[in-house]
């Protein structure tokens, strides 16, 4: 009974989004006003029975009501209760309806709490917001509907994929899809400026919390996600440029440069048109995302559907939402006034030179990305790798970083050469003895690992020069924020640069008793014990470590488990967090001659890759605090925005 | 500078931006991208000329897995469909899911004498997951037949 009434609750919601749209498009045209007060509770509604078709959902997964094909095919009454929980997700249909569910509840905040925007362009967003929603209605009631019953019911599920029994899966996909769908509502407001015309701060300051937000959650997706893969797959890289991880980082980098642009036309009214085209983009890249994802056309943990037909279908979504946007952004482009104008050296410009080196970036990812498949799909295959990445990607990246060091330190409209010069003469300095110092004291560093860790070194001391000479406690938010986050990119740069440049590794098949040193450790294999977990079983090697000569010793636990349901072997890594680094086991197989398979790791400093991923969110999420904030000081009077606003 | 050429300029930076990325991109991607051969191509196309790094795939023949003294070198055979196979040469430890009869990618260089040594042999998720190459290959393989 609760899977149809999931279902039903689907269905209306389904044809809530259908009336949002035409009532909104009726709405808009001549003597349609009298509609335009019925848009809002129809989209609030929509909200609350998407909600509860997902609540439902999760319901039947808490219960394993194993009637339901999907709880049948991904879970298992033995499984612990977190992971039914978030198995409600863990699999296609499920994941899709978080999205539709996730896309409807943000529309319906829209319609709740936005009142700053002019009723007719709220209500062109609402419509937009609809469109979008309604094509993936359609594709979850009728290309993978979760609610499918089964008959003969089965005496016990098929449990979920180990890899994904992790307390990150619990947060990573929701993370994402807050990402994605914050975006799509960014997008939803660009579109309802372009129908209305009515591109101008007012837009740009409704538009940015969602931007902001979105911001925030795909920040800290890609940085879990990051985690997750380092310490579960056993492997030790943090980043594999694999098309997955590509398909959340291009819609973070649109989002980045739409971040940037929409504070420029919020608070000094420029780049008007651009950073329209940049919602577009960031919605486009969204879009293509979750398609790369969903779509089967990439084998991974994340595909779950293989079915063709599926892929066919969001492949069909996805032209038509991308080409529909794209179309709108030509035909009403033209009327889109210009903005007001500003000196190449200027705060304005600094922005824009970020804007266009993330379009670089961008470009380069997308185009390492979508290759591939093209010509895979034409008969040749070749495949992409980080070589590829890495030696078109960094470079640029180094001259955005650096840009993004001395931007803040530009005035508005325009500054002053011989000035600026003095202001980033401190961290330049920095920046030539870290350089001066690696070359002599540590030969050998690659080229890339050595020029990141300068530019980390120099901008995290640019990064906080906006606050010299302010009193702290009167600097506004946001600006602490923008502060905090350059210094966590900074942070999370050093942390890249150092593990590539002076990580050590060790590869050894050890008897018990034997030891082995990587970096400034010795780590001594004691032996291996069998134990069982809930739903596992693994062989637990027992190591000793210490580092230097005599130093603390501790113990590590590598384990090679085993899962019942599905019969799966995963690795489970030691790690042990050091002030300076990471200690990094994982144990392999076992020989003919009883040795065991080790592999150790040294890796310095590489937690400051995530702290730093952890900063930049935390940054964001002051600026969006901030800002809130001072809007609702504001409010009465929502022209006049601050002179000295920062991004 | 007037308005209306500021946002001429702008334009134009855009537009060279986005065209300097595509140039960069397949400049890096003819030196960077790793070819894929499959092992029938290795015997119809030949070894890859210069010292690349491509990436093989097919399945790990039967009984063709051997280990070294050292415990953690390997040698095994990589097939497919056709009689052609691959000898390849791994240090390290293997993913989970590697093993005999089964689908395996493996990113490394060919040496002279045909060997591949492989830097990385890549992980399979789970029972049901396929490496993409490897998937396509059986997938080309299947519909031709």
């Amino acid at each position: 009974m609760i899977a149809e009434g999931g279902l039903a609750a689907l269905w209306l919601a389904a044809a809530l989004s259908l009336l949002q749209l035409f009532l909104g498009a009726a709405a808009l045209r001549p003597g349609g006003e009298g509609l335009l007060r019925l848009v809002r509770p129809v989209a609030v509604a929509q909200g609350l029975l998407a909600g509860l078709a997902f609540l439902m959902l999760i319901w039947l997964f808490l219960r394993t009501d194993l009637s339901v094909r999907l709880v049948a095919a991904n879970s298992h009454s033995m499984k612990p209760w977190l992971y039914k929980f978030a198995g409600a997700w863990g699999n296609h249909e499920g994941s899709m309806l978080l999205w539709v569910t996730v896309l409807a509840v943000a529309g319906g905040f829209v319609a709740l709490l936005e009142r700053r925007l002019p009723q007719k362009t709220l209500i062109a967003t609402l419509a937009a917001q609809a469109t979008i929603g309604l094509g993936f209605y359609a594709f979850l009631l009728f290309a993978s509907n979760p609610f499918t019953c089964r008959f003969p019911v089965p005496a016990e599920g098929n449990g979920l994929n180990p890899l994904l029994q992790d307390p990150g899966l619990a947060f990573h996909p929701p993370t994402l899809y807050f990402g994605y769908v914050g975006i799509s509502v960014a997008f939803s407001f660009a579109v309802g400026a372009l129908i209305t015309r009515d591109v101008g701060p007012a837009f740009a300051r409704a538009m940015r919390p969602w931007v902001l937000g979105a911001w925030i959650f795909l920040t800290l997706g890609i940085t879990a996600g990051s985690y997750w893969a380092y310490y579960e797959l056993g492997w030790g890289g943090w980043w594999f440029w694999d098309p997955v991880e590509n398909a959340s980082l291009m819609p973070w980098l649109a989002a980045t440069a739409l971040l940037h642009s929409v504070t420029v036309l919020a608070t000094r009214d420029g780049l008007r048109a651009w950073t329209i085209m940049l919602a577009v983009v960031a919605f486009s890249m969204s879009m293509i995302g979750t398609f790369l994802v969903r779509s089967g056309i990439l084998t991974s943990v994340h595909a779950f559907a293989v079915d063709p037909r599926r892929g066919a279908f969001i492949l069909v979504l996805l032209l038509l939402y991308i080409g529909g946007a794209l179309a709108l952004y030509g035909l009403r482009v033209g009327t889109v006034k210009e903005g007001s104008k500003f000196d190449f050296l200027s705060r304005e410009g600094a922005l824009v030179a970020n804007n266009l080196l993330i379009t670089v970036i961008l470009g380069v990812v997308f185009v390492g990305t979508i290759y591939p498949l093209i010509t895979e799909a034409l008969g040749t295959k070749i495949s992409v790798g980080p070589p590829y990445f890495n030696a078109a990607a960094g470079p640029v990246a180094l001259i955005l970083v650096a840009i993004m060091g001395a931007g803040p330190m530009l005035r508005w409209r325009r500054d002053d050469l011989a000035k600026l010069a003095g202001r980033i003469a401190l961290p330049v300095l920095l920046g030539a003895a870290v350089l001066l110092g690696l070359v002599l004291l540590a030969p050998g560093v690659g080229i890339l690992p050595l020029l990141g860790l300068t530019v980390a070194l120099a901008i995290g001391a640019a990064s906080v020069a906006p606050l010299w000479g302010r009193k702290l406690r009167r600097t506004p938010l946001f600006t602490w924020g923008m502060v905090i986050a350059h210094l966590g990119i900074a942070v999370a740069l050093a942390g890249m640069a150092s593990e590539s440049a002076f990580t050590k590794e060790t590869l050894v098949a050890a008897r018990p008793g034997q030891a082995a040193r990587v970096g400034p450790y010795t780590v001594r294999f004691d032996g291996v014990d069998p134990i069982a977990g809930p739903n596992w079983t693994a062989i637990e090697a027992t190591l000793t470590a210490w580092r230097g000569e005599n130093g603390g010793r501790f113990e590590m636990r590598p384990q090679a488990r085993m899962f019942s349901s599905p019969p799966t072997p995963t690795s489970e890594a030691a790690i042990r967090t050091m002030l300076d680094g990471q200690l990094y086991i994982a144990i392999g197989e076992e020989d003919e001659q009883g040795r065991w398979q080790l592999r150790l790791w040294w890796k310095p400093f590489v937690t400051l890759i995530w702290l730093g991923g952890a900063l930049v969110a935390f940054g964001g999420l002051l600026s969006l605090v901030g800002r809130l904030r001072r809007e609702r000081k504001t409010r009465p009077n929502v022209e006049a925005e601050p002179r000295e606003a920062l991004a | 500078m007037k308005p209306k050429n500021q946002r001429l300029v702008l334009i134009v930076l855009a537009l060279a931006a986005v065209g300097g990325a595509v140039i960069l991109a397949m400049s890096a991607m003819r030196d960077q991208a790793a070819f894929f051969y499959a092992p029938a191509d290795v015997a119809r196309r030949g070894l890859p000329t210069g010292d690349r790094a491509v990436r093989i795939g097919g399945m790990v023949k039967q009984g063709s897995l051997r280990r070294h003294p050292d415990g953690v070198t390997i040698d095994f055979l990589v097939g497919d469909e056709t009689a052609h196979t691959i000898p390849v040469r791994y240090t390290g430890i293997t993913p989970d899911l590697f093993r005999e009869n089964s689908g395996v990618v493996a990113e490394g260089r060919f040496q002279q004498n045909g060997r591949f040594v492989a830097s990385e042999i890549l992980a399979k998720h789970d029972e049901n997951y396929m490496p993409p190459e490897a998937a396509g290959e059986r997938h080309k393989s299947e519909t031709l037949r």
